[in-house]
């Protein structure tokens, strides 16, 4: 057990004209999650706050927030993975916060629908499976893993300049297709991400791959699809 | 108010909705609505995989997953739903994978396979590799596959939209009321099918594997219908949840070689009444219960209420010589740290994060977990609602598919790795019935006021100013399932459960809600799904009382042994205005005749 200072965001636009911080003195355990804490605010202290969450366990990406400066899930962040005994919980920056820590997701989705995040074969298929070999499944293991939290693309400094830029998250998403042998649809993807919104846009700043709970390594799947577009082949 | 028309409408974005809307959106308007983003659907959860007889390792057969799917029930599953699941199996899976499931592969590049508790080869009766998977992440590249696909072909979706009821009027169902939880405004969809596929309701119980989204609506939207629902008091309890926290630890763990081991460090699945031939690869009903004798004889590990998993190399390397366990070429079956971190990433990921514990390395402490409702909404074969004991009646119009629907494929204990496959089968053929019936009938009219039950329910609970917190509420009744509606079960503590629930439902009219905004007030809704699990609890005690014997996932101390003599029949539960009353339904048997179940 310790002592924690909890500082919240807090903002509700049907009472609020800005958003300010609430602060709560709690005793905690080295096992509990960001998430155990809100869930006592809300459910022992405050009941208006509001957050998204579902899974608790980092697989549904509900509760992607700032953590002390950083993206994390409330839900994957135990107290003995922060330092000190101040605990900051902000929401994700570069999208609208609508109520507490709680954003606008309707402008990731819209990026990631828009680089065809979906398997296309317009050929016959097989009877059974396609064959794929183990090697080819690994060329985009990563990038399926994908859970569409947002941490990454709202940790991206470029995405936060100007939003049309599609995100890491949308690269991902489209990279997971562009390398899977059995997908038709590269070229097309590739052409999109080509765009002045597309792959350009990361500055190699890496804050995605540090961001992301699956540790996924986003930086580098950009690099591929860069290095597609450049050289027009997927090797 | 807003008011839209389409011909179909699925309640709940998990695999069963996703795959229900994608088929019922080929021919009918559909539109897809769902409290979550449809990715965070839990479905997203499930790990191990999703059981097909492929036979691409090793030969099998859909009759054996069949026969081994009715012996898991305890043979309470209409073994006609059965045979049409397993049949479809392989086909359907096929089918995902044409829509670019990324599945492991094997050396040859086909799908990879793994064991699962209960699925056997029927002539060796040893286990068969039946199980196929995509890491432990299967259920989540099940989730995103169908969600890319409903973006493919522009399936209309209400994402963050809380269905609260369901318009049913004299003429029969006419639609769907929801609540937009951005704006808190209602919204009613005129319908002229509606998919009930809102998955489960694990947050009942204490320690639990299920989201905090899991609070049974469908089933409790539906009971409020007068509409019962069938075999509530089977529940399944997963052995392998991560201790206090219940995470899911997947089956696939055992099926790669892991070992329970209680505190002596004794592998207690090969005792004589669990499962000396199997072992960990029992049903889950089996293995639960095993681990739960255990821990009260007092083999805990350190005393505590835990035991361990441990498929580290060592470990699993020496159980299998042991065993004479051999790869598909007849080797003997050895792994590596590599092997295991290759085929259980998640699983490590989880343990890493939550306990420190690394399972390459270490073994890992595991406590049985409630994980699914093997009961919920009666349908048949297309997901149509059935209403009535002798299975004539259906309700026009009305499905329900996945976790919140019973067919019944699962009877009284679901084998592993066989809800994504009732997911994707029952929803595509659900999805496909619905649209059917839309397309040969017209709309219902409306009500005068469609809103009006919901917008009470809401109204009731927003201007409660009493001094009953809702965490406080949901907190005594989880204790109280976990305690006495659990893996175990006596008379006497059911009877307190009931007469506790019972009390929390009278508090629960004293409650104080802090939020009294419109938007995003997810104070409010989450005492609408406390209300939900209240009455889910309610009907899960009733029908467990009066089910005097043991069969899968329903244990009883008092009435151990199974009664098919009195007792091989479904339940039904209505939720009335002085409690709950029960019926009972026969079983459909087509080939296999009970027997004692031994693994």
């Amino acid at each position: 057990m310790k002592k924690i200072t909890l500082k919240l965001f807090r903002y509700n636009p049907e009472t609020d004209t800005k958003p300010h911080y609430d602060t709560y003195k709690l005793e905690v355990e080295p096992t509990d999650r960001v998430l155990d804490l809100l869930e006592r605010i809300k459910g022992y202290e405050d009941g208006t706050l509001s957050f998204r969450r579902s899974c608790a366990h980092g697989v549904c990406g509900s509760c992607a927030m700032r953590v002390n400066g950083e993206n994390k899930l409330a839900c994957k962040t135990l107290m003995q993975d922060l330092s000190g005994n101040k605990v900051v919980v902000e929401p994700i920056l570069g999208l609208p916060v609508k109520k507490d820590l709680i954003v606008d997701m309707e402008p990731f989705f819209i990026n990631y629908k828009s680089v065809m995040p979906y398997f296309i074969n317009n050929g016959s298929q097989p009877e059974k499976e396609h064959i794929q070999s183990i090697e080819e499944q690994e060329r985009f293991d990563d990038t399926a893993k994908c859970i569409l939290c947002g941490a990454c693309t709202t940790s991206c400094p470029s995405f936060w300049s100007n939003d049309e830029y599609v995100g890491p998250a949308a690269i991902v998403n489209a990279h997971r297709f562009i390398f899977d042998s059995r997908d038709q649809g590269a070229a097309e993807r590739l052409q999109i991400l080509n765009d002045q919104f597309g792959v350009y846009r990361c500055r190699t700043i890496f804050n995605c791959t540090v961001a992301c709970p699956r540790e996924i390594e986003i930086t580098k799947a950009i690099g591929e699809v860069k290095k597609a577009i450049a050289s027009g082949n997927l090797e | 108010m807003k008011t839209h028309q389409f011909e179909v409408v699925v309640i709940g974005a998990g695999g069963a909705g996703l795959m229900a809307g994608l088929y019922a959106s080929k021919s009918a308007s559909t539109a897809v609505i769902s409290k979550l983003y449809p990715a965070r659907s839990h479905t997203g959860a499930a790990q191990g995989g999703i059981g097909a007889a492929l036979g691409n390792l090793e030969e099998d057969r859909p009759e054996w997953h069949t026969y081994d799917t009715v012996k898991g029930s305890d043979y309470l599953a209409d073994q006609d739903a059965v045979e049409f699941m397993c049949k479809e199996a392989p086909g359907i899976v096929y089918e995902l994978e044409h829509m670019g499931l990324p599945f492991s592969r094997t050396d040859e590049g086909k799908i990879a396979q793994r064991f699962f508790g209960g699925h056997t080869n029927n002539d060796t009766t040893k286990p068969v590799k039946r199980t196929c998977y995509a890491a432990d992440r299967t259920g989540h590249m099940i989730l995103q596959t169908l969600y890319q696909q409903s973006i493919k072909n522009d399936v209309q979706f209400y994402d963050e939209f809380q269905v609260l009821d369901i318009i049913k009027t004299d003429e029969g169902i006419a639609g769907v009321v929801a609540l937009e939880i951005a704006t808190g405004e209602m919204h009613v969809f005129h319908a002229k099918s509606i998919i009930m596929a809102t998955g489960g309701w694990g947050r009942v119980w204490e320690i639990t594997s299920n989201a905090f989204a899991y609070t049974g609506d469908g089933v409790a939207i539906t009971l409020r219908h007068g509409i019962p629902a069938q075999d509530m008091e089977f529940f399944q309890f997963h052995p392998t949840g991560i201790y206090k926290m219940g995470i899911l630890i997947t089956e696939g763990v055992r099926g790669e070689g892991g070992i329970l081991l209680n505190g002596k460090g004794e592998r207690f699945m090969e005792k004589e009444g669990n499962a000396p031939n199997v072992k960990e690869l029992a049903s889950r009903d089996v293995v639960s219960r095993a681990m739960y004798q255990e821990m009260k004889q007092g083999n805990g590990v350190d005393g505590e209420r835990y035991l361990y998993l441990d498929v580290t190399p060592e470990t699993v390397n020496k159980y299998a010589a042991l065993d004479g366990r051999t790869r598909p070429d007849g080797t003997p079956y050895r792994v590596t740290g590599e092997e295991i971190l290759g085929k259980l990433p998640d699983i490590i990921d989880f343990c890493e994060t939550y306990l420190g514990v690394n399972p390459v390395t270490d073994p890992m402490p595991v406590q049985p977990t409630a994980h699914y409702g093997m009961g919920g909404i009666p349908t048949d074969n297309y997901g149509r609602v059935v209403v009535d004991k002798d299975r004539k009646e259906i309700m026009p119009g009305l499905y329900a598919v996945g976790e919140n629907g019973c067919v019944s494929v699962h009877g009284s204990n679901r084998l592993g790795s066989n809800s994504l496959l009732d997911l994707v089968v029952f929803g595509k053929y659900s999805g496909i019935e619905a649209a059917n019936h839309a397309k040969k009938t017209e709309y219902i009219p409306l009500p005068e006021n469609p809103t009006a039950y919901a917008e009470q329910q809401l109204e009731d609970l927003r201007n409660a100013n009493g001094d009953e917190r809702l965490s406080e509420i949901g907190r005594e009744m989880k204790e109280v399932m976990f305690e006495h509606v659990g893996v175990f079960r006596v008379e006497e503590g059911m009877q307190e459960a009931l007469e506790k629930i019972k009390e929390l439902k009278v508090r629960f009219k004293n409650i104080k809600i802090d939020d009294k905004g419109k938007l995003f007030n997810m104070d409010l809704l989450n005492a609408w799904e406390l209300s939900n699990l209240l009455d889910i609890a309610e009907v899960t005690t009733a029908a467990a009382l009066n089910r005097k014997e043991s069969r899968g996932g329903h244990a009883r101390n008092d009435y151990q042994e199974r009664d098919d003599e009195n007792w091989m029949k479904h339940t039904l539960a209505w939720l009335e205005e002085d409690g709950v009353r029960l019926d009972y339904k026969d079983v459909v048997f087509t080939k296999f005749e009970p027997k004692k179940r031994v693994y």
